[in-house]
């Protein structure tokens, strides 16, 4: 017998206060009548204050395994996952070996599926090994267990014009898309940080904001030439906000994501020399961040996306240049979002499940995930109290690494309870680890 | 002043003070003597991760003019190509009771990583990180030209003078080079105006924010403004990318648009200076007939080093509140 879960009176979307009824996976009850339908060995959970969202889906997520288990697992990835409100996430093709074939994404999903934490969709990589040069089996990936939709390279760009056509156009067999990692290779040789004043100043070799926008411009014209479908990564520039704005009123079907760390933060972090702020693409100006956050609330970008990239710590305790790119996300995006874009007065939570739930799971043709909040639908759920601050403290995470760029910063916000089809993998703020269908913690214990 | 990481970190006072005390230091230089005992017991350690023999021989000389155990420690191949990291490196060090680690690195940044990072208790001298500071270079530069412009060769006491009004030519690889982003906070910090010279391709993006002019015209900028010294960089082949088949056309374009030759330099007003930080690639930035010209104090720079390096180990390791050095002999 499940459990069954009264949640009472919590604000779906931020509206009015319900009582919710999560029963046999799904939401068997919204209202006055919940409380009648709950049995009397319900879990009642006092939801008073908070915000009930559907559960949270990442169309980007590098979870590691295979390969780098030093820097996460699908298990600890998941986990941290789960506490930061998601009930899916889309894990990114850079693993060892290549998530290039139907045998390396098929393993990667079941993973996923034996941790249990949420719903893990692999995302396959474009090209063989990531090499930009021949096409990777898609089809095969598409069709396999994993149930392919997103394709990318991400961590490298695809570069090559020809190979990013023949990409848009064969993925519209299966309804796939294509997520590109806008990087002009050529012009980011050697690249450490954003290239402007800050770099100028303190000697680090630029990454010039038109080595991301030259990409785009590209591939949303090579999208408009092919029909096809195209989902831009990481957007960090005025100038890629403006590409996409401009694209998107030709009617061409480009979509795009920005990290909680462009949100936030700029390239000014880079002044002390520490790693943790190196990433890709880099920390841009304030009028970059400003940009970006405009483009958000009025849909010019269509989704958050963490780009959680967790990497051990000998890779960031470092000099700059010799430093890994990359700053992990899932337990703090919720709450960025809510300090940039919500606490601001730019969105509402109905926005913010749109940006971060529906839309997501919309791009990556995720069924039952995104889903409204309305009686009869899967019971993938996020449960949020808007009124919590909280300091953060990387070794406290789910994340087996601990290279957040939020150390030792106050957010807002905390996911008191997630559940992925009515089971509750984290409830009272803390993962749900033990006998109750998910697995036990993490093996590896944040140092 | 705890670390001396960027030319940044003086303001104008500070400047000063280390200009003043590497005046005295460099006093004690003429003597038959010229160990001072004031570092006796203190060991400063040259970690050189970067080729630099100049720099290092510079360092080591002042620190044992002070008479402070010197131990050179040469790390070519640090994390960045998978050797031991900075951070086993530094603690090291620090086990073995380094004073003072005198830092030369490719990473820009490497000396602030090991000053804050609390792998060393030492205080931390950047003697040039890749392509952002050099404040000892700047020092001395600032202290060859206040010698000569300000003090008459000498012949003047320039104690407590800045640099207040004088030009400042700053000519060739920019982009690439932390000797002219020192020089350009130190000269502007001390009062003079500096002007960068270079070809388009090696002026950073983002110099807009530096207290500096930027011209693509030596010739122009000569005329016109008359500087009263002239700093050539050194073209840094190693640091640059051949992507886009590199900066310039060829070397006999650079040198004819921006190599210092016998006509400009018979150009320069009378007293102007000509300078170098070494080592000269001749023939490209600088002609054979310029750098061993009589108004090059190329050679005195690398005396005046020594002064400039004596005088900050002197203030990071027997404390900046005594300005006046003991300068009993030994």
């Amino acid at each position: 017998m499940r459990t069954t879960y009264l949640l009472r009176a919590v604000a779906p979307l931020g509206g009015e206060p319900v009582d919710v009824l999560l029963a046999d996976g799904v939401i068997a009850a919204m209202g006055p009548d919940a409380a009648a339908q709950a049995g009397d060995d319900a879990v009642v959970v006092d939801g008073a204050g908070l915000v009930l969202l559907p559960g949270l889906v990442d169309l980007h997520t590098h979870l590691r395994e295979p390969g780098r288990e030093d820097a996460e697992t699908v298990l600890s990835g998941t986990r941290a996952a789960a506490l930061g409100g998601f009930t899916a996430v889309h894990a990114m093709a850079n693993t060892t070996p290549t998530q290039d074939t139907a045998g390396v994404v098929e393993q990667v999903w079941r993973l996923g599926r034996d941790a249990g934490w949420v719903d893990v969709r692999p995302v396959g990589a474009v090209s063989v090994g990531l090499d930009g040069e021949h096409l990777a089996e898609l089809g095969a990936m598409a069709s396999s267990a994993a149930r392919v939709r997103v394709f990318s390279d991400d961590g490298k760009c695809v570069s090559d014009p020809v190979l990013m056509r023949r990409a848009l156009e064969y993925t519209k067999a299966f309804d796939g898309v294509v997520s590109q990692h806008s990087q002009e290779p050529r012009l980011t040789v050697g690249a450490q940080m954003h290239e402007g004043v800050v770099s100028a100043e303190i000697g680090l070799a630029g990454w010039p904001a038109v080595a991301e926008e030259a990409i785009i411009a590209r591939d949303v014209l090579l999208a408009e030439h092919v029909g096809s479908r195209l989902h831009v990564c990481h957007l960090s520039t005025a100038g890629s906000v403006e590409i996409i704005r401009w694209a998107k009123s030709r009617g061409i079907d480009v979509t795009a994501e920005v990290t909680p760390h462009h949100l936030m933060l700029t390239d000014e972090e880079a002044r002390g020399y520490d790693p943790v702020f190196k990433v890709t693409p880099p920390l841009r100006t304030a009028a970059d961040v400003e940009a970006v956050r405009a483009g958000l609330a009025d849909g010019t970008i269509d989704i958050v996306a963490t780009d959680h990239a967790p990497h051990p710590r000998e890779d960031k305790d470092c000099e700059w240049a010799a430093a890994a790119f990359g700053m992990t996300g899932l337990e703090t995006a919720l709450s960025v979002v809510q300090e940039a874009m919500v606490d601001t007065g730019r969105m509402t939570w109905a926005d913010v499940a749109r940006v971060l739930s529906s839309t997501p799971a919309a791009i990556g043709r995720v069924e039952d995930q995104g889903r409204p909040l309305a009686v009869g639908e899967a019971a993938n759920l996020t449960l949020v109290d808007p009124s919590a601050r909280r300091t953060v403290v990387p070794e406290e995470q789910g994340t087996a690494s601990a290279n957040s760029p939020f150390r030792g910063r106050e957010l807002p916000g905390a996911v008191v309870a997630t559940f992925l089809r009515g089971r509750a993998t984290v409830l009272g703020g803390r993962a749900q680890d033990g006998p109750d269908g998910s697995r036990r913690a993490a093996g590896r214990e944040a140092v | 002043m705890r670390h001396l990481l960027s030319a940044q970190d003086l303001d104008r006072d500070a400047a000063i003070r280390v200009l003043d005390t590497a005046g005295q230091m460099a006093a004690t230089q003429a003597r038959e003597i010229k160990k001072l005992p004031t570092l006796r017991g203190r060991t400063v350690v040259n970690l050189f991760f970067e080729d630099s023999t100049r720099t290092r021989i510079s360092f080591e000389t002042a620190a044992k003019r002070l008479s402070a155990d010197v131990i050179n420690f040469s790390a070519k191949g640090s994390s960045v190509s998978k050797g031991e990291s900075l951070k086993d490196t530094a603690q090291t060090l620090q086990a073995m009771g380094a004073d003072a680690v005198v830092i030369r690195h490719q990473a820009s940044g490497a000396p602030h990583r090991l000053a804050h990072s609390g792998w060393t208790n030492g205080a931390v001298v950047n003697a040039g990180d890749g392509t952002h500071q050099h404040p000892t270079q700047a020092l001395l530069d600032a202290y060859t030209i206040r010698r000569h412009l300000v003090g008459d060769g000498g012949r003047a006491d320039v104690s407590g003078r800045d640099l207040q009004g004088l030009r400042v030519a700053i000519v060739g690889d920019v982009l690439h080079s932390r000797v002219a982003r020192s020089n350009v906070q130190l000269l502007h910090t001390l009062g003079a105006e500096v002007t960068l010279v270079a070809p388009p391709t090696l002026v950073p993006v983002g110099v807009e924010a530096w207290p500096a002019r930027v011209s693509y015209d030596l010739d122009a900028v000569l005329a016109d403004e008359q500087p009263d010294a002239v700093m050539m960089l050194r073209v840094q082949r190693e640091r640059m990318s051949n992507a886009g088949g590199g900066f310039f056309p060829s070397p006999v374009e650079y040198s004819r648009g921006y190599g210092l030759d016998g006509r400009r330099l018979r150009n320069l007003a009378e007293h102007a200076i000509v300078m170098h930080p070494g080592p000269m690639n001749r023939g490209l930035e600088i002609s054979a007939e310029a750098a061993d010209s009589p108004r090059a104090v190329i050679v005195e720079q690398v005396a005046n080093g020594v002064a400039v390096r004596m005088a900050v180990l002197y203030m990071l390791l027997a404390g900046e509140q005594t300005t006046n050095v003991k300068v009993d002999a030994a």
